[in-house]
């Protein structure tokens, strides 16, 4: 048995003992190998920032329930009679590019070709408590080992079952890409050991993974294992699935933040009116389902609905502006020599909508004592949980199943589009399958917050002596806590927010900000006003970092001009960490920082350090007024980012591939949320309604050449990459911008203050959609 | 209810249906294609584009009874089809840039790709910069320089 309990070491011999892993072998009819989840204390606390001890939240017998099930935590990768391999993922694939890498991982342990893995979403498994969130770009953090042992297992019992069936000894057997081979040439499949490698009951087994030294799939670019099905559109999002008589279903929305239903007026007519079959109030408007979606949208604008007040009706912009001013934290008068210089500015960062393509969308079936939904989630166990406590059901009686994501960017872990749509089947009887119009996103959905972020800093001479930022927010719901609802309570803990903003708010800032140069005395502070759920609120692709690292850099390049030194030269003398000064050098190399540039064109440079990774981002804007006038019908132009160039070190990368498109779309949310991308409150709405006003980065937006450079592995240990290029990004374009225009921009995205656009009406709460198309066909 | 009649990926085929409906709905809820894309309703984000007697267009914004039986709409699925392939030029160029990341819009882009480079093509030119800066469909997960890269690849075999 491959199994040598201490490995021999010849000193001098250069061989470093392997370390070893503890896994399972589970009792099953077809092989199947498992490993815990997060139980290695030095990955979870990386990723995901402390959580309350569970004594505070939990209560003891649901410790005891889950401390006598020691198999609980555990994920399992399983091999089959036909030789393919499976893996039910706990995590969301919204395309981050997850299950890819999960794939890759089995792949690479278990010698398996990866058409011949298959790894699935898991449903809701609530035995795994805070372990089956997706955020915090943690999946491949937490997933590396766990997934590489089961497969390494489920490899040693393939071995071990093709050594009986070849009558070898199993050192002289190789496992390669899904057959064992002896050294007579004979050979076995995978799919014949399948069976014979099935565990008669559960043991725990203990194997070595592969040194990095010998990988051949880990570390090397890997198209996507999905691609085939998204470019055939076949790939099956929520909204795609053929659930009978899950009929089409969507809601009339109030015309302001969170408002209320009054009365109905004309439920009866609309309910008589082609295609609908019902029409019914629900806590956040009124619910119509028919035959196709087309017909619910008509059914909406002829809903006659009386409608009582939101939670911020009558405010705009400028009066959340004024309470965010009034609840800023002084900054300090920094006690320094006399003679420093002092270098200030204030920043205001507008609402954005996170706007991911799909828009929500849950299937439900609610019987009286069971209920089934599927929906796009980050957070499915809090999800099942509410739910059950909705129906008042049992949480077994409940199955959350998690679906393909077009897009999540913070918006999944929030549950309540399966709310409504648990609601409406309930109160129907029958099944639902409800959308949200492009418009209830825009209008009702949530909003990365509106902040202000204020920086002072006092330099004497070539020294920096004082670094102080005072971040001020409108409250970020995470209440999505990690995932569980038992977690989830602590952010709700009365009076209202203030348990979010301690237990959450406070934590996930101080835990994710940090200013990456040697500036003396460093302090960051965050306060919020209002309650957690004043605003629709979450966070939106990044956290806090986008805000924060952008006013950062912004004054890190006044503090150069100051001692009069180069943006790049300055950054190079004060990065305070190696891997971070290497993508510096690197993206000001590749980029060839400081060329000649023509009038009205600049380059900015910027770092950012986070999820255990390091990046770079060079881009290079074009001001120009042909270029900023330039006319698109329905669009908006302005500065172009011309040029961009990444360096990125996240200590190893898995795929290389998937992580060079991460960092590519971080940048086009960079770009979009430091020119063009917010939203406008006005009398307690938000202006903006579809893609023609909420103005995402476009083609005619996005820079014509981009060029990533993924950096030699560092670590040795993957981080984090779905967000970790948006803060630089955006970042270098205020930068950029500021150089090329000689003003350094204050307020993001910088064309938020002219509205370009007319606002949609608010009564019916949806646009008819056009008749013309054929006018524009290509 | 009134019948409608038009050809979907060289099948007739008829709905019954309010002619006001949009053909997309008609598409997807009345007959289970669903490769075109829900992202607005309004004609802007595209992911719904489809081809019209080759042309692309939004079907979330014409009515169904504005087709006729003469019209042949090509969705994603019936691409392929359409040079007798597994898949079209475009589609193994977006497999080869590993365009992808949600998937979401990527029917919507490809069917609107291969427009791009007909109209380039029918006027006499090969797809620029210029062109490609004109395609409208939106990519929230940023993919704008693959879909590039892969336009030019597919063209080519086109």
């Amino acid at each position: 048995m491959n199994h040598p309990r201490s490995p021999h070491v010849e000193p001098g011999s250069g061989t470093v003992e392997r370390r070893r892993f503890l896994g399972y072998l589970l009792a099953g009819p077809t092989l199947v190998a498992a490993a815990q989840l997060g139980v290695e204390p030095t990955r979870a606390a990386a990723a995901v920032p402390s959580v309350p001890e569970p004594s505070e939240v939990y209560d003891l017998n649901d410790l005891l329930t889950l401390a006598a099930t020691p198999t609980s935590n555990l994920i399992a990768v399983a091999v089959h009679p036909d030789g393919t391999a499976s893996f039910d993922m706990p995590r969301a694939e919204s395309g981050q590019g997850i299950t890819t890498v999960a794939a890759m991982l089995i792949a690479e342990e278990l010698d398996l070709p990866l058409d011949r893995i298959n790894v699935t979403l898991a449903d809701a498994r609530p035995e795994l408590v805070w372990n089956q969130l997706t955020g915090g770009s943690n999946t491949t953090i937490a997933m590396y080992a766990p997934i590489r042992v089961a497969a390494a297992i489920a490899r040693g019992r393939l071995l071990k079952a093709a050594a009986m069936k070849l009558d070898e000894t199993v050192t002289r057997l190789t496992p390669h890409l899904g057959v064992v081979r002896a050294p007579d040439g004979r050979t076995v499949d995978y799919g014949e050991l399948a069976e014979a490698a099935a565990g008669r009951e559960t043991e725990q087994l203990e194997t070595e993974l592969k040194p990095e030294s010998e990988f051949r799939v880990i570390g090397t670019p890997r198209n996507r294992t999905d691609a085939l099905e998204a470019v055939t559109g076949r790939k099956k999002y929520a909204m795609d699935l053929d659930v009978a008589d899950a009929l089409p279903t969507m809601v009339c929305r109030p015309p302001t933040i969170k408002g209320t239903v009054g009365s109905v007026n004309n439920a009866a007519e609309v309910r008589r009116m082609p295609g609908i079959t019902d029409v019914v109030a629900i806590s956040t408007g009124v619910a119509v389902r028919g035959r196709t979606f087309g017909q619910c949208v008509t059914a909406i604008r002829a809903l006659d609905v009386s409608w009582g007040p939101g939670t911020v009706d009558g405010m705009s912009d400028e009066d959340v502006l004024a309470d965010i001013r009034k609840a800023e934290i002084p900054l300090a008068v920094p006690d320094v020599d006399p003679l420093a210089e002092t270098v200030e500015g204030e920043f205001t960062f507008h609402f954005r909508n996170n706007a991911a393509l799909e828009p929500q969308t849950a299937v439900a079936d609610v019987r009286s004592d069971s209920a089934e939904v599927w929906a796009p989630l980050q957070s499915p166990i809090l999800c099942q949980e509410l739910v059950a406590e909705q129906l008042g059901l049992p949480v077994d009686a409940v199955t959350v199943h998690v679906e393909q994501a077009g897009g999540a960017f913070g918006r999944r872990f929030f549950s309540d589009p399966v709310i409504e749509a648990v609601e409406v089947s309930r109160k129907t009887g029958k099944r639902v399958k409800l959308m949200w119009h492009r418009v209830d996103e825009c209008r009702q959905g949530r909003t990365h917050p509106m902040c202000t972020s204020r920086i002072r800093a006092s330099l004497l001479g070539d020294e920096v002596l004082t670094f102080e930022q005072r971040h001020t927010s409108v409250a970020t719901d995470y209440t999505m806590g990690f995932g569980e609802v038992i977690t989830a309570m602590a952010g709700k803990i009365p009076p209202l927010g203030q348990g979010n903003e301690l237990v959450y708010s406070d934590t996930i800032f101080l835990t994710t900000v940090n200013v990456p140069y040697k500036f003396g005395a460093v302090t960051q502070l965050l306060n919020e006003i209002y309650e957690y759920d004043t605003f629709p609120s979450g966070s939106n692709r990044n956290l806090v970092n986008p805000d924060v690292r952008t006013a950062q850099e912004l004054i890190v390049d006044r503090i150069a001009a100051k001692t009069g030194k180069d943006p790049y030269r300055f950054r190079r003398e004060f990065v305070d960490d190696e891997r971070v000064l290497a993508v510096l050098d690197k993206v000001a190399e590749v980029g060839d920082w400081g060329r000649e540039m023509p009038a009205n064109t600049a380059q900015g440079i910027t770092v950012h350090k986070e999820y255990k990774g390091a990046i770079a981002t060079l881009v290079e804007i074009d001001c120009s007024p042909e270029t900023v006038n330039r006319e698109i019908r329905n669009a908006v132009t302005g500065p172009r980012v011309t040029k961009a160039v990444i360096a990125v070190d996240t200590g190893f990368a898995v795929n290389p591939r998937g992580l060079e498109a991460q960092m590519q779309g971080g940048l086009m949310d960079g770009i979009a949320q430091a020119l063009t991308s917010s939203l406008h409150l006005r009398d307690g709405v938000f202006l903006e309604g579809s893609w023609d006003d909420y103005f995402y980065t476009r083609q005619w937006n996005a820079p014509l050449d981009v060029q990533v450079v993924v950096m030699p592995p560092t670590t040795g240990e993957p981080g984090g990459a779905g967000e970790l290029g948006v803060p630089s990004a955006m970042a270098s374009v205020a930068c950029a911008y500021a150089r090329a225009t000689g003003t350094m921009p204050t307020s993001f995205p910088i064309n938020h203050d002219a509205l370009g656009f007319a606002p949609k009406p608010t009564v019916p709460p949806l646009p008819a959609s056009p008749t013309n198309g054929l006018k524009y066909a290509y | 209810m009134p019948e409608h009649t038009f050809t979907l990926n060289g099948e007739q085929v008829t709905v019954d249906v309010d002619g006001d409906v949009r053909l997309l709905w008609a598409i997807r809820d009345l007959l289970g294609v669903t490769g075109p894309k829900y992202g607005c309703g309004i004609n802007v984000c595209k992911a719904c584009t489809c081809h019209i007697n080759g042309k692309a267009f939004n079907p979330c914004s014409v009515r169904v009874a504005d087709v006729g039986p003469d019209d042949e709409i090509t969705t994603i699925e019936g691409l392929p089809t359409t040079v007798g392939e597994d898949l079209h030029p475009m589609q193994q160029a977006w497999l080869d840039h590993d365009v992808a990341q949600c998937g979401y819009c990527q029917p919507g882009q490809i069917m609107a790709a291969v427009a791009k480079v007909r109209q380039a093509r029918a006027e006499g030119h090969e797809v620029r910069d210029e062109d490609l800066d004109e395609i409208r469909n939106i990519c929230r997960c940023g993919t704008y320089n693959r879909i590039r890269d892969a336009i030019r690849s597919g063209a080519e075999h086109m």
